[in-house]
């Protein structure tokens, strides 16, 4: 019996071939779906969230606002000119009182320190004796407990404080502060540090990502056209220090640096030097021990690109009359640039992020971002400018990969 | 098609659980003590005298852990109600200024069973027990430099002294020396780093030497920079150069003029779960067998003042507080210290880095 078109299109149970073909499509991508959730969250909780609270941390500082609710509630009237009234000094007083009673007043001092050097030890002893005042005029009894109340600048950042959230430590990061009036203005160079750390950080990345393509390309070419043995045995003794923790790497680069090491050692004893040179403690000792320890990650994406060459095309070359550079330079050295940038891409951005390195092997000057951010979290505690620094590390790295992406096309990178 | 959907979505939930499970080691009070203290032969001589003798007393498992004087860790722990040290050794400026803050245990020096009065330092301290006395001094290699430095203003005279100096990574200790080569005598220099241009001087006398000199952070670095000849001479704590003396054979001489004096104390972090096991084992390293024991191993100077007739003889004159040694000595003060300790930190942390 021959069956109409619409009676083939319906299936033997009565639903629509269509609908029954989007329901198992459907299945089939909730399936693929539920393999890759645990991977999802994992890199949500591990990575997404830990970043975002980082970010959240370098703009949210509710320090004042918890620890002296009074004083920010009082100075909510307050319209930023001389000094605020007797009912703001009263807060305050009230403030300090439990704050010396609740052990807080070292936070206080320490946050107003950042913004106002010597306000730590001046607001803890100011604690110590509001905790004896009893009754007003609460304005004349503080200023003369400490001559910090009537500054102008103190009342600013107690002012700045009221809002949970705040700018000072991005400003910090990029040598900026707050002046009075809560104007922005430069911090004085003695103290302006960070753009100079960055800066510094960005050039010795650079510089380490060129050190590692000229000493790693020529091996990379090495690997490809050796025979299979010799490459394999030379690939194990790239590979091997790979392989090897980093700090000992670093340590060993101390053995082989110092003033009587091994190096100064026998320099001296062929008479190429008379006196030790300074290896080790600054820029040189810096970047030898990184560029050792990035150039597999640029020679390897390098090898994988040119593993794929094949070499038939230098010799067709050659063939048609090209010289030996010429045809380096123009057929071959093009196809190994997807390599190229994908190898300096992966050393450019570890190197940024690089500190226990120049921390072991460089001195004061050759400290880069990541010793900052490791300084404050663990020896100042300062979480805000742990986090500002980190963010601005993270802007900015993301910004160079952007202009990179545009200059070079993230597809045109190839790892083989 | 819906089995394997309930294997898959088992296997993530299953996976997750594990992963969290894992983190979570139930301890009991009773059974151990974290105690931490500054590692290298210091440890080890606190290893010696006290935690293997009062492990064995007691029954008690000791865990030990290193740092190298961080307060910021303790207060991290504290703050973050995470505490995972038990008792910590600290110095006196952090045991001032963490007690003042109200991140340390008052010590009930009753419970603890201790005269106060036989320890020295013991009622200049309410959150710690004095466990020893200390000095930062300058070290040099005889084998390197026979006729060495002599005074503290040797360490800033490069032109007699050429070659780089080691000090400890931060500006406390080294603001002192600053002040005393510079001609300020012992009882002011405190009086005169409380003022700013007091300050001032101490970093333009410490901007002379400054391209010449190695940061150390670990007490265990100031022996291994002598021993490779990497600096002419090193601020280092005595004790570690004694034992490299002692222990590696080397040759390191200590110079004793304006040798820093400071106390190493038992402090308890709040929040804890180990009080009572915290205080029985100070109780013990405090007493004077235990304090003339550690002599054996390292010279620091026991606290216990019963203690001090029972000390080795042989260590007697490398202690700090031995007489020849006291002449030009400074007693760290740890007021100052932890009053102005952290704005001379970033200052300090600032010089560093132009």
């Amino acid at each position: 019996m021959v069956k109409t078109a619409g009676q083939i299109a319906d299936s033997p149970d009565g639903v629509p071939l269509r609908l029954k073909l989007q329901r198992i499509e459907g299945r089939r991508k909730l399936k693929a779906f539920n393999l890759v959730v645990p991977l999802l969250l994992f890199i949500l909780i591990s990575f997404v969230l830990p970043i975002g609270r980082m970010m959240f941390n370098a703009v949210h500082d509710d320090t004042l606002l918890t620890l002296m609710p009074r004083t920010m509630a009082a100075l909510k009237e307050w319209d930023g000119k001389d000094l605020p009234d007797e009912m703001a000094y009263a807060a305050l007083a009230g403030d300090l009182k439990e704050a010396w009673s609740q052990k807080s007043a070292a936070t206080i001092g320490k946050r107003m320190n950042y913004e106002l050097p010597g306000a730590l030890s001046q607001v803890t002893s100011s604690a110590r004796k509001a905790s004896a005042l009893f009754a007003g005029p609460y304005k004349a009894a503080l200023i003369e407990i400490n001559p910090l109340w009537r500054q102008h600048d103190v009342w600013s950042l107690m002012q700045r404080g009221s809002s949970g959230y705040t700018a000072y430590y991005l400003l910090r990061s990029v040598d900026y502060q707050y002046g009075s009036s809560s104007r922005i203005i430069a911090v004085p160079p003695e103290k302006a540090t960070f753009r100079e750390v960055f800066l510094r950080t960005l050039g010795i990345s650079l510089g380490v990502t060129a050190a590692t393509l000229l000493l790693g390309f020529p091996v990379a070419y090495l690997l490809t056209t050796l025979p299979p043995k010799t490459s394999n045995l030379l690939m194990i003794l790239v590979v091997l220090p790979f392989w090897t923790s980093v700090l000992m790497r670093t340590t060993a680069w101390v053995v082989l640096l110092q003033q009587h090491g091994l190096i100064n050692d026998t320099l001296i004893a062929l008479h190429v030097i008379s006196q030790p040179a300074d290896l080790i403690f600054n820029r040189v000792g810096t970047v030898v021990a990184m560029t050792h320890i990035q150039l597999p990650f640029t020679l390897l994406p390098i090898y994988s690109v040119m593993k794929t060459i094949s070499p038939s095309v230098v010799r067709a070359a050659r063939s048609l009359g090209a010289g030996p550079f010429y045809a380096f330079w123009k057929v071959y050295f093009p196809q190994t640039l997807p390599g190229i940038a994908a190898g300096c891409l992966l050393t450019f951005i570890l190197c940024l992020g690089y500190y226990i390195t120049p921390e072991l092997v460089g001195g004061p000057n050759d400290q880069m971002v990541g010793y900052f951010i490791a300084h404050f979290t663990n020896q100042e505690l300062n979480w805000g400018m742990a986090s500002a620094l980190g963010a601005i590390l993270l802007t900015a790295t993301l910004l160079l990969y952007y202009v990179f992406n545009k200059l070079v096309g993230a597809d045109r990178i190839k790892m083989g | 098609m819906r089995t394997s959907l309930i294997i898959v979505g088992a296997l993530a939930v299953i996976g997750l659980s594990v992963s969290g499970l894992v983190a979570i080691r139930p301890a009991f009070a009773g059974d151990q003590l974290t105690i931490t203290g500054y590692g290298g032969a210091y440890q080890m001589s606190q290893r010696k005298a006290y935690f293997e003798p009062y492990a064995k007393q007691s029954g008690l498992k000791i865990i030990e852990d290193e740092y190298n004087g961080e307060s910021s860790k303790i207060r991290a722990m504290v703050g973050t109600k995470s505490v995972s040290w038990d008792l910590v050794d600290v110095n006196s400026s952090s045991a001032v200024q963490l007690c003042a803050d109200g991140i340390l245990e008052t010590i009930d020096w009753k419970k603890l069973g201790l005269d106060r009065t036989k320890i020295t330092g013991g009622d200049k301290f309410d959150c710690g027990v004095p466990s020893i006395i200390s000095a930062t001094v300058v070290a040099y290699d005889k084998d390197r430099l026979p006729n060495g430095p002599k005074t503290i203003g040797d360490l800033f005279d490069t032109k007699k002294f050429p070659g780089k100096r080691g000090l400890f990574k931060s500006a406390f200790g080294n603001l002192e020396w600053a002040l005393i080569a510079d001609g300020v005598a012992i009882k002011d220099v405190y009086r005169i780093l409380e003022t700013p241009p007091g300050v001032d001087r101490a970093f333009r006398k410490l901007d002379t030497i400054k391209k010449d000199v190695v940061w150390w952070t670990s007490g265990a670095q100031p022996p291994q920079l002598l021993a490779d000849g990497q600096v002419a001479m090193s601020s280092a704590w005595n004790g570690r150069i004694y034992d490299a003396v002692k222990n590696s054979g080397k040759h390191f001489e200590i110079m004793w003029d304006a040798q820093e004096l400071d106390w190493d104390l038992w402090v308890i972090p709040k929040g804890g779960s180990r009080l009572e096991d915290a205080y029985k084992f100070i109780a013990f390293a405090s007493s004077p067998a235990a304090q003339a024991d550690q002599t054996r191993y390292i010279s620091y100077g026991p606290v216990n003042q019963d203690a001090i007739p029972h000390v080795d003889p042989a260590v007697l004159p490398n202690l700090p507080t031995a007489p020849d040694h006291m002449a030009n000595a400074l007693l760290v003060d740890p007021i100052f210290w932890a009053d102005k300790g952290g704005e001379l930190g970033q200052r300090f942390t600032a010089w560093l880095a132009k």
